[in-house]
């Protein structure tokens, strides 16, 4: 077990080098360092020195792979790609455009995102698997059929408009909770209650159908078919055999996504005002906060992998056939 | 007045789309069992009534793909001529009474007069009133009573007009039908009213009977008023809302356009050869698909930005810049988007390269590239139709995200990203300022379901293990 999990860290090294030099060579190789500035301090009346000045506060100011003019291990390491790039693995995210530091700014932050990300991770995961577990148990139906036709109607609404018109008919009309905002401790939870249950109810349509499926792809087995000619009752069967059997994708699925809930949802945040990690991306596209929009890439691709990395341990515990080999 | 077209970017490469459909529909028609399998979708309500709203988007987004400059009115000795820098489509000519109905700022569908009130000369007083607006019921001499009886009328002939023009459409089908084949007129006018027949006849004349009760409103009723009233500079909600279909099916089919090579050149050979060319696609794929795809789209977006900022003498007009970020959307969609498929076709072609009939083209001594061109694409052809129509919907849906963020199309394009954008700040007004964020959700939400549903029906279709199983699921 040690042994492949040290394997698949190793392999997972290639990868977030490809990521880095992918990331640097977008924000650097495109457009230099001087266009940036410009961009920053206006593109009109704006002075060399004045670019030359903001580079050298950020850094920028250096070669981008080789440095001639240090001597040894530094001509490699005094460089924009080695400074701004490498250092990236070793945890060090360095300091926005605009100055803060944004490794703990991340730190501070991933607290209001996963106040967010887990409860509606959690009811949802009920919620859905619930309402499958229903829809399975009256398939054939019209029931079945109504219920199918509403997950595709609950699909096909755009993200945006559950929060517009969940903050309109909560917040506004009915005035039961406060439409934005963010307070740090218990008061915490009146800004939490509309966020999370407008995640899980948009949430609802496309996983109740996808759970739906592996339901009846279970049902349709012929252990389950022993079962019920043994005379095991329907919801016995439903229970003790098909949920359990079909609840191994699902959750091995919920794996993959534990570590991007840091990370936090980009709409529901700034929508809601919450101080998380998604809003802070937005906050960084918007007021074109390079440093921040480099580290968040950077982050979000090491959590992705190390999602990928639980999946597969997860796999093996749920499932004694599958050997690591 | 002389026109000179103008070729945008998308207007080529939604040609190149149409061309291609041209091509697959040509196929399907003599390849007999995809043939049938095309019949099996079409017979099933849900799918022809899907495809027909597709189809009716699909037009309205070709429309709007026919860009043209007018010439402006030349200046006297001069032969030289200069052309506006004004790019209108055919879609604009049709509407153009739409396009020139613009009001002073904000007014409710159907209104009479404006949303917010303003001081007015009235009889010699000064006055705060509701101004009556230029456009909307201005064909109404007292709107207070006459707007009732006015709407009443006006949707009463749409019903009738509408119910004629679909049952004329039918008549001709139908004797069309009853020509070809043997049946007499009134046998298939019975079949088709009976619901018997092969296809949905009964869903279909639903479909074409909403479809000409649309048709007409637009033609009919949106000279008179704004039927989805006017935005914040008084601009017709409805126009902004037929502007955006094109917006929104170019990123759903473009973006697929650019994907497809990738996908399945890299899938096939990543499965067809495997080895160190099967690491490296796997590399690839992996590396890029680590990357969250929001943050590389932001990321990418703000670099073009940036260039574009640098280089404006590159983009002659206002559309050509605004058509160049949506086609470097799609693009970076489509990079973002390819690794799913090309994992899925990978896996398929591993299974498929191990089977008898490839063996034996290769002892044969076929070459690789023919092996891949005629005995593996082929087989994974339901694959990527399969694919190709479940992600349309999901890209739609992306537009307005992006959009949103403000990484997504230019603020200038109409889409309905941009209007959900504007319309989000008009909710917190009072009385709320409802109309633009309904048109949005509305049309968006009936292309994506039937998007959705197509989807669907195209799988239930195609997909050998939903075939296998009788269409359980």
């Amino acid at each position: 077990m040690t042994a492949y999990i040290l394997r698949r860290i190793l392999y997972a090294v290639p990868i977030l080098l490809g990521i880095n030099i992918l990331t640097f060579a977008l924000f650097f190789v495109v457009n230099t360092p001087d266009d940036m500035a410009r961009m920053h301090l206006g593109m009109k009346r704006v002075s060399p020195e004045l670019i030359v000045s903001w580079k050298e506060e950020r850094g920028y100011n250096k070669p981008l792979f080789y440095n001639e003019r240090s001597v040894g291990l530094e001509q490699l390491t005094d460089t924009i790609f080695f400074q701004k790039s490498m250092r990236l693995f070793s945890g060090h995210f360095g300091r926005s455009d605009a100055g803060r530091d944004i490794g703990s700014d991340i730190k501070q932050r991933m607290w209001p995102s996963l106040a967010i990300a887990i409860p509606v991770l959690l009811v949802g995961l009920l919620v859905n698997v619930t309402f499958a577990l229903l829809i399975s148990f009256f398939r054939g139906t019209y029931l079945d059929l109504g219920a199918v036709i509403l997950c595709v109607i609950l699909m096909s609404i755009s993200g945006l408009f559950y929060i517009m018109f969940g903050q309109f008919m909560i917040g506004k009309l009915f005035k039961l909770v406060p439409i934005s905002g963010y307070e740090g401790g218990w008061d915490a939870m009146r800004f939490l209650v509309l966020p999370v249950i407008i995640g899980v109810v948009s949430g609802i349509g496309g996983s109740t159908r996808w759970y739906r499926t592996l339901f009846l792809e279970e049902i349709n087995k012929d252990y389950v078919r022993t079962a019920r000619a043994k005379g095991v009752s329907e919801i016995r069967v439903l229970f003790r055999h098909v949920l359990r059997n079909a609840l191994i994708p699902i959750l091995t699925g919920v794996v993959a996504v534990l570590p991007l809930l840091f990370m936090g949802s980009l709409i529901t945040e700034s929508f809601f005002g919450i101080p998380g990690l998604g809003s802070y991306t937005i906050d960084a596209i918007s007021s074109q906060d390079f440093a921040i929009v480099r580290a968040m890439v950077f982050l979000g691709s090491v959590l992705y992998i190390f999602g990928l990395l639980l999946t597969d341990i997860s796999y093996t515990i749920a499932d004694p056939r599958i050997r690591l080999s | 007045m002389m026109i000179t077209p103008v070729f945008l970017w998308t207007d080529i490469l939604l040609g190149v789309l149409l061309v291609f459909l041209s091509i697959y529909v040509f196929h399907v028609w003599h390849t007999p069992p995809l043939r049938q399998r095309w019949q099996q979708i079409l017979r099933r309500p849900i799918g022809a009534v899907s495809l027909l709203v597709l189809l009716t988007y699909l037009l309205v987004a070709v429309l709007d793909s026919m860009h043209f400059r007018t010439s402006l009115a030349a200046a006297e000795h001069s032969r030289e001529v200069h052309y506006s820098v004004e790019v209108l489509s055919v879609l604009d000519v049709i509407l153009t009474s739409l396009r020139n109905a613009q009001e002073r700022t904000y007014s409710a569908p159907f209104a009479t007069h404006a949303y917010v009130r303003e001081t007015l000369l009235v009889a010699g007083v000064q006055q705060r009133i509701y101004p009556r607006l230029k456009y909307g019921g201005a064909h109404l001499d007292d709107p207070a009573q006459d707007r009732g009886a006015d709407l009443k009328t006006r949707l009463g002939l749409l019903l009738v007009k509408g119910v004629v023009f679909s049952a004329a459409f039918i008549l001709l089908l139908a004797s069309w039908m009853s020509a070809r084949g043997s049946n007499s007129l009134t046998g298939v006018l019975s079949m088709m009213i009976r619901g018997k027949g092969l296809y949905p006849w009964r869903s279909l004349a639903l479909a074409l009977l909403v479809f000409f009760m649309l048709l007409f409103m637009i033609t009919d009723l949106s000279s008179l008023y704004h039927i989805l009233g006017t935005d914040k500079v008084g601009q017709d909600v409805l126009y902004q809302t037929i502007k955006s279909v094109r917006t929104g099916l170019v990123i759903g089919t473009l973006t697929t356009l650019v994907m497809l090579p990738f996908a399945i050149i890299l899938g096939a050979m990543a499965g067809y050869f495997r080895g160190w060319i099967d690491d490296l696609i796997q590399y690839l794929y992996t590396t890029l698909n680590s990357v969250p795809g929001v943050l590389l789209i932001a990321a990418s977006v703000l670099m073009l930005q940036i260039y574009m900022d640098k280089n404006p003498e590159a983009f002659e007009t206002m559309a050509e810049r605004a058509d160049m970020r949506l086609l470097f959307l799609c693009l970076i969609l489509g990079i973002t988007s390819w690794t799913g498929l090309c994992r899925m076709l990978r896996g398929e072609v591993l299974k498929l390269r191990e089977m008898e009939y490839i063996q034996a083209a290769r002892c044969f001594g076929v070459s690789h590239v023919r092996i891949i061109l005629r005995h593996i694409l082929p087989n994974v052809m339901h694959i990527i139709l399969i694919t190709v129509v479940l992600d349309f919907s999901g890209l739609v849906l992306a537009e307005a995200v992006l959009s949103y963020i403000g990484i997504g199309v230019d603020p200038t394009t109409f889409s309905w990203g941009n209007m959900i954008n504007s319309a989000r700040l008009e909710m917190a007004r009072e009385p709320v300022v409802w109309w633009s964020l309904m048109a949005a959700f509305i049309s968006m939400f009936v292309l994506v379901l039937s998007a959705n549903l197509f989807a669907d029906v195209v799988r239930d279709a195609f997909d050998p293990r939903t075939m296998m199983s009788g269409g359980d699921r």
